[in-house]
């Protein structure tokens, strides 16, 4: 016959103090767990968002990142001659582009950091639907105009919207602020290429990456054989969203490595606590676990109902662990990404899954505290255990 | 001195207890000792950097080149002792994860500017006959496993095609901090053999003033030499430089700090609540030991006492397998040295000490107040 629970939760109010340690001691563990693996979310949720489906982006074979890669305006014309691309009424939607990295001081520190300015086809708008012009205007073709980002102004001192910068040899003024849903291009400011190739003194016909909009997204297999294909093309295709999400990966790895291995560590401290308070929970509560076996419950009740006390503790620690990494959630912080060297803004981002994960840990610990004690429980003879004071 | 016996004897009554409660004191320290090592490795580069070496790059971004020309006219500024150069190679050996740092030098002056990168002369003479050389750091080297005459194959990314380089010589740092991945090449050769876009630029220059404390006066002589220039450039100290690095990555001191706070509270609460339960079982022993005619002060202190040596076995544990498992880290953290100083460790074990005296301090006290009347009643 089962032990009813209520018996488990009462004692556990009974003895509030020594709970109330193992709680706060798995809650601390799962909050960092969190909120750690919230941010290396929160960073791939930002490069992923930067691909839409419907996209694709050309860059030479071999080259990882547009950083590295060059594409000459025969290339060009080639990839939007190819099938698969979409046809707005002015032509083909396709944007060549350029990226370059310039120097701007933190609001926050006042040190420099890296912004990403991307020179693209006045077209771009409608080759990526998903960023919209929300304050300003668009950049005038063959202007020192830029647009900003709209995590730009936030971050950088001296690029708010009408104000003018001098970087790379011209004086460009901030025209508009655009809204890239969350994604990396929020961190970026964006110029005419033809303009931005002219004032860094670059070939006026080479670029670094072609973003293709195709007809539909299973379009894709169809314009990336067409470039395989073409002997004279050195380029290789990709989804636009597969690109960005390889471009996260070292980054996110890196986050979640050090979230994963400070949490287990943590983990293992907190299942130290809650088995010490199992232990003395069993100990203090030897000659009523013998009362309670002579009255007939089985070993098997006393081990499950010593269980579900443990696992009752953890999962309190768990929700308020979860509860405390919940202010982080949309929390904005910025770090360098490697791969393009510049600086990148992105948000904390807690979903129901990642807290499901976080009351899981919790419970895992709860379990491993509560098996040991709850075997010992069991094991001492009943008779032994009541002649006992 | 005399009452250790009587402490250690307390703490081996329940081996389990103890046992857990220093692996609390053990985790946590060795937590600690993690982030004290990787806070270090990120910090490292500001650490070793020379109060004598500026670095000039174009004022855009450290992406953009510097023309070979400006070498000589930075020599020309007054308080410049020496100027060397260098440029970002990017390339790949065999896996993009196999990232290490390859730069084009300039041979000239490269071990004048750089005393602490130890080569010796041979291996240097060796080096100035080939020109398809390289002198690469003996971390790299020992991550891969190269030796002296290997032919190490490097991809271009910013530069098309796979480039040979020969293995001539091995440097080491000075000092344990030193940057020791870094991999050189001659820029005879990739001026001779490289794309025409690459020729007459540098990445960087690197300059060696005569009096440290003269630093800013040449920092704004050399950019007042440039200014409104195609090229215009931003000189900074050799520590500014890779302090901004650091500053990018992000606020690493922040969040090892909220990390640490969370632990330690943890810790504390743990510690003080195997206290408390050790306090309340035994409370019919105090009692008696008062009863005998120990005083009250004793009784704090055989309390504290336990708690202050499951902190400094717990603790000296936990930081010295920390330290032993920290170099392990520098792989992921592309090859920089991750160590713990020793005056960490102390910290450490001092922190720990703390966490123990906070923690044993309330069961302690409710020892000490104990009446013998009302404890011998008690069951």
């Amino acid at each position: 016959m089962p032990i009813p629970l209520i018996y488990n939760i009462r004692s556990v109010r009974q003895r509030w103090t020594s709970g109330i340690v193992a709680v706060l001691g798995i809650a601390g563990a799962v909050g960092v767990f969190v909120a750690m693996l919230s941010m290396a979310r929160g960073f791939k949720a930002t490069f992923v968002a930067s691909g839409s489906p419907g996209n694709a982006i050309a860059l030479r074979a071999g080259a990882a990142s547009e950083m590295i890669s060059i594409i000459s305006l025969d290339q060009v014309q080639a990839i939007q001659n190819a099938p698969g691309v979409a046809r707005g009424p002015e032509g083909p939607l396709v944007s060549p582009e350029v990226v370059v990295i310039a120097a701007f001081p933190l609001k926050k520190t006042g040190t420099d950091a890296n912004v990403q300015i991307r020179g693209t086809s006045p077209r771009v708008l409608e080759v990526r639907e998903n960023v919209k012009v929300v304050k300003g205007r668009m950049f005038n073709t063959g202007l020192n105009e830029l647009i900003a980002g709209r995590n730009v102004a936030g971050t950088y001192a001296g690029l708010d919207l009408g104000s003018t910068v001098k970087f790379g040899g011209g004086t460009w003024t901030v025209v508009g602020v655009f809204d890239a849903g969350g994604s990396a291009f929020d961190s970026e400011l964006w110029c005419d290429a033809l303009v931005l190739n002219q004032v860094y003194k670059r070939p006026q016909n080479i670029f670094q990456a072609v973003t293709v909009h195709l007809t539909s997204p299973d379009a894709f297999t169809a314009f990336k054989d067409a470039l395989t294909s073409d002997p004279r093309l050195s380029v290789e295709a990709e989804r636009e969203r597969t690109y960005y999400e390889k471009n996260s990966q070292a980054l996110t790895t890196m986050i979640r490595v050090l979230g994963t291995l400070v949490a287990f560590v943590m983990g293992i401290g907190a299942v130290f606590g809650a088995l010490n308070t199992m232990y003395s929970a069993v100990s203090e509560r030897t000659r009523e676990i013998a009362t309670m076996r002579a009255l007939g419950f089985g070993g098997g009740s006393v081990v499950a109902s010593f269980v579900f006390e443990s696992l009752f503790i953890a999962g309190l620690g768990g929700v308020l662990g979860c509860a405390a990494a919940l202010p982080v959630n949309g929390l904005t912080t910025g770090t360098i990404n490697f791969q393009t060297f510049s600086h990148l803004a992105f948000a904390f981002k807690i979903t129901p899954d990642l807290l499901a994960v976080g009351v899981g840990f919790a419970l895992l610990m709860g379990l491993i505290g509560g098996v040991p004690p709850a075997l010992r429980a069991v094991r001492r003879p009943v008779a032994a255990a009541l002649r006992e004071m | 001195m005399k009452y250790l016996a009587l402490v250690l004897a307390n703490l081996r009554r329940k081996k389990v207890r103890t046992t857990l409660t220093i692996g609390s004191f053990a985790a946590a320290l060795f937590l600690f000792g993690l982030l004290i090592a990787v806070r270090g490795a990120f910090n490292q580069g500001v650490e070793v950097a020379g109060a004598d070496r500026l670095i000039v790059i174009n004022r855009v971004s450290l992406m953009q080149p510097l023309p070979i020309a400006y070498r000589d006219q930075i020599l020309q500024v007054p308080g410049v002792k020496a100027v060397t150069f260098a440029t970002w190679f990017g390339g790949v050996y065999q896996d993009e994860r196999n990232f290490f740092p390859q730069m084009v030098i300039d041979p000239g002056a490269w071990r004048e500017m750089y005393p602490e990168y130890l080569v010796s002369d041979a291996e240097w003479s060796d080096f100035m006959k080939d020109r398809q050389a390289c002198i690469v750091g003996e971390a790299t080297v020992k991550r891969f496993g190269w030796k002296i005459g290997d032919r190490i194959p490097i991809r271009g990314t910013y530069i098309p095609g796979v480039w040979q380089f020969n293995l001539r010589g091995i440097y080491r740092g000075a000092r344990r901090d030193d940057d020791t991945t870094q991999f050189w090449l001659r820029r005879d050769y990739l001026e001779e053999n490289g794309p025409a876009y690459w020729k007459g630029l540098v990445g960087w220059y690197v300059v060696k003033v005569a009096n440290p404390d003269a630093a800013p006066q040449v920092v704004a002589a050399i950019d007042g030499r440039f200014a409104n220039s195609p090229w215009e450039t931003k000189t900074e100290t050799e520590k500014a430089f890779a302090a901004s690095f650091v500053k990018q990555v992000g606020n690493i001191e922040f969040l090892i700090l909220t990390i640490g706070a969370v632990v330690f509270f943890t810790l504390l609460l743990v510690t003080g609540n195997t206290m408390a339960i050790a306090v309340r079982e035994r409370t019919g022993e105090l009692a008696v030991l008062k009863t005998v005619g120990f005083g009250d002060v004793l009784i704090l202190w055989l309390v504290l006492g336990e708690s202050l040596v499951l902190a400094l076995v717990g603790g000296t544990l936990g930081v010295l397998t920390a330290k032993a498992v920290a170099p392990r880290l520098s792989g992921f953290m592309y090859g920089a040295p991750v160590y713990l100083p020793a005056s960490d460790l102390a910290f450490g074990v001092v922190l720990a000490l703390v966490a123990g005296a906070l923690a044993g301090a309330l069961p302690a006290l409710s020892a000490m107040r104990l009446k013998v009347v009302d404890a011998l009643r008690r069951v």
